[in-house]
């Protein structure tokens, strides 16, 4: 940063002007609401469109029972796994940008950023499309089916019985994957930006001396692209144990995350009370989420 | 492979190599193909999603011609266009406000200020339908007064993103430069205007491309402040695809996707593909 920071006594009239829009925005439409909502959980129904804020506890009691808690937990585990795989098929791409000729990069980059750009509900349709009893995943299934079939009558087995299209949509398996379609690029661009300022001579120093691409990639590249793990993780974690769309439409009956029970609450249940404890239970799930992040990272000095 | 080759492949290039190619390749497969069956399939003659039958345009005229799809889509470019403007003057303001200040409760300000990027959709968007129903915002107002909910709730998450991108920009500022225009008579304005802004433009253009795309996706929120009348396109898909999937959503989606390719081919057009990625 260049130059020093200027006290707001001194520049009372340049600070007026420009700090009282963004403040005042932010403390109206913001922290009201908010606040409003943090009142509402601890409060209870009075009437059809009457919430009498009693100061009742009894709405966090709720949240606490096994029904709920398993939700909770399940939407935990279901954006651990997200997360998890986005790592997997994201650090080799990140990889291959970072090593990619200068020329290549940026648009290599763009190919990443295209779909996070493209709106979430049409990405979402189109895999429904793609995943549905009809679409092109059932086909494949379908061919491979019948490439085993045939193999079978080849050894002089019998052939397996005709293919029937499966359900691939409406269970947890395609919340995963709708899950990892949407947040892949959420993941790839952290990775990228730390492996883009890790000092490559160390990579080479670590094959030069003897140790395996394995070795070299366990013990040098991850060690050092922490910082972008890290970030990679929250990125895509946060917005995936939050997720509303993709569970809401490629999920099933059992495959609901906490948002959908938080929607439910405002508008079948109509408990709004209720419907607030579960939402600042599911932002006091983000701040701890994030103060165990920055106590990593203050744990590994990152400088930036 | 090795025989086609030139070149040794060095040992980091890892690029070069076959199974991280592939790797590369499957991963674009899998984030385009569902896309790209999606806008081919638009132009499908067939109520079925899978047989080609033959090229048509008929779903576009349908989906043209579609009154509720067309105010859907005409509101959400409103409400766009309208949170990127103010999203901007907010956001800049507000980085403008953080980079140059020291003011008590400055943590406080600017911890509150990435609250709305970090607190999941689901709960600002249960916030804002709480508060407005609790204010009685009125809700029969004229068009484009009748948005006013919906583009609030869109500037309160989209002004923040700006402030980001707005403030990695002003870090590079040499504030000597504002100094020598208010030493040879800039006032405040002038200096603000003539020397900060040119500087920060590049930031502003990302900034204004973030909020827009922003904005236009917006499900979740939207979905909780809009009223009967105040359908946007992502709500109007979501009943679509919730109750009859349709080939006009395909046509729908396929406009929206080409419009934004060419938003985002325009950004490059302004600041060059690396500059794109570099604010990202």
């Amino acid at each position: 940063m260049a130059g020093a920071l200027q006290d707001w006594k001194s520049q009372k009239k340049p600070f007026a002007a420009i700090a009282s829009v963004p403040i005042f925005w932010l403390a109206i439409f913001f922290v009201a609401p908010m606040a409003i909502v943090w009142l509402y959980s601890f409060g209870q129904n009075a009437g059809p469109a009457d919430i009498e804020i009693s100061g009742t506890l009894e709405n966090y009691k709720r949240a606490t029972e096994w029904l709920y808690l398993s939700i909770f937990l399940k939407s935990l585990a279901v954006a651990a796994l997200t997360t998890l795989i986005c790592l997997i098929i994201g650090f080799p791409v990140a990889m291959a940008i970072t090593f990619a000729a200068p020329k290549w990069r940026p648009w290599l980059l763009l190919g990443i950023m295209l779909p996070f750009w493209t709106n979430l509900l049409i990405r979402t349709y189109a895999l429904m499309a793609l995943m549905g009893t009809n679409g092109y995943m059932n086909k494949g299934l379908g061919g491979l089916w019948e490439g085993a079939s045939w193999l079978r009558t080849l050894v002089g087995m019998q052939p397996l019985e005709a293919w029937t299209p499966v359900q691939l949509l409406y269970n947890n398996f395609a919340v995963v994957l709708g899950l990892v379609y949407v947040h892949l690029p959420f993941m790839v661009l952290p990775l990228y930006s730390a492996l883009d300022r890790l000092d490559k001579s160390l990579i080479e120093a670590s094959l030069d001396l003897g140790a395996g691409h394995f070795k070299t990639f366990m013990q040098i590249v991850v060690p050092l692209a922490a910082p972008g793990i890290v970030a990679g993780v929250m990125i895509t974690l946060i917005p995936a144990l939050g997720a509303y769309l993709t569970p809401d439409l490629m999920g099933g009956t059992d495959s609901q995350m906490i948002a959908n029970v938080i929607e439910r609450q405002f508008k079948r249940a109509n408990d709004w009370p209720f419907g607030a404890a579960l939402s600042f239970l599911l932002i006091y799930a983000m701040f701890i989420l994030i103060a165990l992040q920055s106590m990593k990272t203050s744990k590994t000095k990152e400088v930036r | 492979m090795a025989l086609f080759r030139s070149t040794p492949i060095a040992p980091l290039e890892y690029t070069r190599k076959l199974w991280m190619r592939s790797w590369v390749g499957l991963t674009m497969l899998f984030l385009y193909a569902p896309l790209l069956v999606l806008m081919i399939f638009s132009f499908n003659d067939s109520k079925r999603n899978v047989v080609w039958k033959g090229f048509t345009l008929k779903y576009y005229e349908k989906a043209l011609n579609n009154d509720s799809l067309v105010e859907a889509l005409v509101n959400s470019l409103t409400i766009a266009f309208l949170a990127t403007v103010i999203s901007l003057i907010i956001g800049a303001l507000a980085a403008v406000m953080l980079w140059r200040f020291r003011f008590p409760f400055k943590g406080l300000v600017e911890g509150t200020m990435s609250l709305p990027i970090i607190v999941p959709e689901i709960c600002l968007g249960v916030a804002f339908l709480i508060f407005f129903a609790k204010v009685d915002w009125p809700t029969d107002l004229p068009w484009p007064l009748n948005l006013s909910a919906i583009t609030i709730a869109h500037i309160t998450f989209c002004f923040p993103f700006v402030a980001m991108v707005v403030r990695a920009r002003l870090a590079s500022f040499n504030k000597e430069e504002e100094e020598a225009a208010k030493d040879l008579g800039a006032t405040e304005w002038q200096a603000f205007r003539d020397v900060l802004l040119p500087h920060i433009k590049p930031g502003l253009v990302a900034g204004a491309l973030l909020a827009f795309t922003l904005s236009l996706d917006d499900f979740v929120i939207t979905f909780f402040t809009s009223g009967p009348d105040t359908i946007t396109f992502p709500v109007k898909v979501y009943s679509m695809v919730r109750f009859s999937v349709t080939p006009e959503v395909n046509a729908a989606s396929t406009i929206l996707i080409l419009l934004t390719v060419i938003l985002t081919f325009i950004a490059l057009k302004l600041q060059g593909v690396k500059g794109i990625a570099e604010t990202h």
